[in-house]
């Protein structure tokens, strides 16, 4: 345990690092392009949420909601050893159909009825994701090529679908807003994210969604880290030849991951979506929805660990958010997906960073060992960090093996 | 109908030869072992810096020499940052998708803030005049038949396109330096045992691949528009899948890019095509067809379909 959470903060460190040098690299562009408001725009974007007070850091959460979702599924995919570069066409598919059930499914009761188009949505994720597991399996058709492509018939789909059904808005070009027993609920968090103008509530767009997202990513960690399942999935990522010989069904697997994958984007399209205030219905438009691809900063940045996840993914919503208030200082919000773009490539350096903490806790380790020798215990007991990568899932499937 | 047959040609030209170019890049640069979806940003950066350029110099001169030097600050650009990835995938052995999708995020990012930056008005678009429209070619666009279909209403860009995949197809089949490059994808341990420097081949691959995506993208712009702002339209990633359909030879992906290219003219052109216009299907429904066309071929192609072994297999000369 004390092993794990050892090894948890070294990568974390390592994030760490790398956001401290996405964030300078980010203040040097703002001195090269305007020198005198320099610190006030890093302490803008570092801000984020913050700079429209508490209502700003529920606008960030609502932010986050997405773009968490859409990491997972791209962070899961990674976990499974595949790259799901199709959350963009997942998440608009299970949007239009979670609009689809908002809108007309209006026979449910109450609670009931976003709670049903959220799981259509999720389902509707689920067969576009998929297909590119099935592709994957049985047709040996790459995946990244089959998500470009479900990525762009999702897109034109939608638009299709919207503008030849009625669910059509034609004056605003974009669909009908869902019924508002559909809409997902605030749950109290208006409560806490407003901000008092005169007597008028102004309160944030902040929903459950952020808490669904949450509860997503723990019930996926749990998944691939405490269950069987989970186990084979990520066995058949590490090396498809020795968990078939081990007897998982290697194709099973890459179906299921991937429908798994397109459901975690599927309920990011539906969490988008089903939010009351700004979410509601989706604009006609040609344009691949950025959340997709923005999922993929999020996993990477959280090392494609469900927790990590969470907190990648209100950092990205958080400097982003930070972003739009840059305007007011002159400088383009865009500096921050450069500062995105940079942390990320920065932490293309962990290997490097992590190598080096390797060897300065080699070195105190080493001094440890010299230490426990003088006391008379042998040596054998301290395992060096790393040895043993993941033994904790190894030996449960060993155990379960072994009984029958 | 022989009208519509040329216009469709000269059209898929313009589709087709950027996919080609950056497809055969991505072919380089993976063949040695180093998975580039960095395509789509360096195209931006390519496209951003030589539009750039056009852009200033365009007072002083214009017509082809302007666009042969534009060739060649795209493609110096696009190997500048494709460098970027290089370093991280190579030396510094990371994830080869990480440096990838960094790369992507900071092309258009950075080409809007310079833009806004650099230009007087403080707008997004890069604007350019396009002088480098050939209409005919002297002789050659008189032969019948294909004359119009080659040689008019063309771009130089065209047959460069043309002139990088024989290139290619010989430099990576035919010489030394192809061979190595292949074996550093296929198993790096074994070449690197004959004394080749792993590190070195993959360098150069990704630096092809970095040079053609820089000029990809500049070749998409130019016929497609008359201003550059900070997006390709998704043409990387399209090159990506072109790449994976043409399953990593320059034969099949010229096929590919073509195919591919063939159908989404068919989608942009449909309604100056009474045939296709008379069938009355919408719009939606034509721009999807390359993509569900380009998948049901692949489901039907790809049973042998094999990657290049070691692609986005970090080179660790320790390990064992």
């Amino acid at each position: 345990m004390i092993e794990r959470v050892r090894k948890s903060l070294s990568s974390a460190s390592a994030s760490l690092i790398a956001i401290l040098a996405g964030l300078l690299a980010g203040f040097v562009i703002l001195l090269a392009s305007n020198p005198s408001s320099a610190l006030a725009g890093l302490a803008t974007v570092l801000k984020g949420g913050w700079n429209g007070g508490i209502k700003g850091v529920g606008q960030m959460l609502y932010y986050a909601t997405p773009i968490i979702m859409t990491g997972l599924s791209v962070g899961f995919a990674f976990k499974t050893g595949m790259f799901n570069i199709g959350a963009s066409g997942q998440l608009m598919v299970g949007g239009l159909i979670s609009i689809y059930v908002g809108a007309t499914w209006t026979f449910l009761p109450g609670h009931l009825h976003w709670i049903v188009a959220l799981l259509m949505g999720m389902l509707g994720g689920m067969c576009w994701g998929m297909i590119v597991g099935i592709f994957k399996a049985l047709l040996n058709v790459n995946e990244v090529i089959t998500a470009i492509m479900l990525n762009y018939i999702g897109m034109y789909g939608v638009n299709y679908v919207i503008k030849n059904s009625h669910l059509y808005n034609q004056l605003r070009n974009h669909t009908v807003d869902v019924a508002a027993s559909a809409v997902i609920p605030k749950a109290g968090l208006d409560n806490i994210f407003y901000m008092m103008k005169g007597v008028y509530k102004d309160a944030s767009s902040v929903n459950a969604g952020i808490l669904i997202a949450i509860l997503c990513a723990v019930l996926i960690y749990i998944l691939l880290s405490k269950t069987t399942f989970g186990y084979e999935l990520k066995a058949c990522g590490f090396n498809r030849d020795a968990s078939r010989y081990a007897g998982i069904s290697e194709k099973k697997a890459i179906i299921t991951s991937m429908a798994i994958a397109g459901a975690l984007s599927g309920i990011a399209g539906a969490l988008m979506y089903l939010a009351p205030s700004s979410g509601m219905h989706i604009d006609v438009e040609e344009i691949l929805a950025p959340q997709g691809f923005n999922g993929i900063a999020v996993a990477l940045l959280g090392l494609s660990n469900p927790i990590g996840i969470i907190f990648s993914g209100l950092f990205v919503a958080h400097i982003s958010v930070g972003g739009s208030y840059l305007q007011s200082l002159k400088y383009m919000k865009e500096v921050v997906d450069i500062i995105i773009g940079l942390i990320i490539y920065f932490s293309a350096f962990s290997l490097l960073v992590r190598d080096v903490m390797k060897r300065i806790a080699g070195k105190r380790r080493a001094a440890q060992v010299v230490q426990v020798h003088r006391e008379g215990i042998p040596p054998v007991e301290v395992i060096p960090d790393g040895a043993a990568p993941d033994a904790a899932p190894r030996d449960d499937t060993g155990q379960k093996e072994a009984q029958p | 109908m022989m009208d519509t047959i040329y216009f469709l040609v000269q059209q898929m030209m313009f589709f087709s030869i950027p996919l080609l170019i950056v497809a055969l890049g991505g072919m380089f640069s993976e063949r040695s072992g180093v998975i580039n979806i960095a395509l789509e940003g360096i195209m931006v950066a390519g496209a951003f810096c030589s539009i750039l350029f056009i852009n200033g110099m365009e007072s002083r001169m214009s017509g082809q020499l302007l666009l042969l030097l534009a060739i060649v600050v795209a493609v110096v650009a696009g190997m500048a940052f494709s460098l970027l990835h290089a370093y991280a995938a190579i030396s510094l052995r990371s994830d080869q998708t990480i440096s990838g999708t960094a790369l992507n995020m900071i092309a258009p990012a950075a080409a809007i803030y310079l833009a806004r930056m650099i230009q007087p008005n403080g707008v997004q678009q890069v604007q350019f005049l396009n002088t480098f429209r050939i209409e005919k070619v002297p002789l050659l666009g008189d032969i019948p038949v294909l004359g119009p279909l080659l040689f008019q209403n063309c771009y130089i860009t065209t047959y460069i396109g043309f002139l990088i995949l024989i290139v290619s197809a010989f430099v990576l089949y035919k010489t030394r330096f192809g061979l190595r490059l292949r074996a550093c994808g296929e198993h790096p341990q074994a070449a690197d045992s004959v004394g080749i420097n792993v590190y070195r081949m993959r360098y150069a691959g990704v630096l092809i691949s970095g040079a053609l995506a820089g000029l990809g993208g500049l070749v998409y712009v130019i016929p497609t528009s008359t201003n550059f702002n900070a997006t390709v339209s998704g043409y990387g990633f399209l090159a990506l899948a072109v790449l994976i359909f043409g399953q990593w030879k320059p034969r099949r992906i010229f096929l590919a890019a073509f195919f591919f290219g063939l159908m989404k003219t068919i989608a942009s052109a449909y309604s100056g095509i009474s045939f296709l216009q008379n069938l009355g299907i919408p719009s939606d429904i034509y721009k999807m067809v390359p993509f569900i066309a380009t998948l049901v071929v692949l489901a039907f192609s790809s049973k042998r379909s094999q990657a290049p072994r070691a692609a986005g297999v970090p080179y660790d000369k320790g390990a064992r």
